[in-house]
């Protein structure tokens, strides 16, 4: 399953949903709003980094670079352009979108 | 046209009211953040004591560094910049916000003035009308 988030972490609990519904060895794509909570100091980074475990993480990089947030990336975040967004989907049986 | 002119003078004086546009939304993900800007814009033609406040995800549209060429929309963050062009000049950021996503003013595109929440509660309470986004 790709989860794919779009709303920040700290406006909306969409995150927080994919996150507590992503199974072991699922994938989560951060894009949109939702690509603050990949950033070091961000209060969404714990949660993040302690998903890392079970779920390998994806952001957008277009995105995060047209919120100055590129430099601030946590690592283990894996940083896809939309080619690497098309992949993803192609790669996984099932897509959701946490709107 | 002189004689109109004078008249919309007179019309202006005597009521100036504190106006303050509260931005509590992240950039690019929603169009509040924009259309927000535009409105403090054309507010300025008015001449009347604007504020501006960044609180919550609001505090993301000051952010420096930002490319959107990626993403193929305008990048209005410069604009916070030209505001001081139109004598809007106080702008505010709530320090609470600003620690929950790990900023600091080295981060934003323009001076600002960091207010704790009381303070930022405070300065809402003396305003004539408030305008949230």
């Amino acid at each position: 399953m790709l989860n794919i988030v779009n709303k920040s972490a700290t406006e909306r609990n969409s995150l927080e949903s994919a996150l507590r519904m992503a199974t072991k060895g699922s994938a989560v794509l951060l894009i949109e709003d939702a690509v603050y909570a990949a950033t070091q100091g961000s209060v969404a980074a714990a949660k993040i980094q302690s998903a890392m475990a079970d779920v390998q993480i994806y952001a957008l990089g277009p995105d995060l670079d047209a919120r100055g947030m590129t430099s601030r990336v946590l690592d283990g975040v894996k940083v896809v352009d939309y080619g690497g967004f098309v992949d993803l989907v192609t790669e996984h049986n099932c897509c959701q979108s946490w709107l | 046209m002189s004689d109109m002119m004078d008249d919309m003078d007179e019309g202006g004086e005597g009521v100036v009211k504190k106006f303050m546009f509260v931005n509590r939304k992240a950039p690019h993900g929603t169009i509040y953040a924009l259309e927000g800007l535009e409105v403090v814009l054309v507010s300025a033609a008015f001449d009347q004591d604007v504020s501006l406040v960044f609180v919550d995800d609001g505090v993301y549209e000051l952010i420096k560094g930002v490319n959107t060429k990626g993403i193929e929309v305008k990048d209005f963050s410069k604009t916070y910049r030209a505001l001081e062009g139109y004598d809007v000049e106080k702008l505010y950021v709530e320090k609470s916000s600003m620690d929950a996503r790990g900023l600091t003013e080295e981060d934003l595109i323009v001076d600002v003035t960091v207010l704790d929440s009381t303070e930022m509660a405070n300065l809402m309470a003396e305003q004539d009308v408030v305008i949230s986004y």
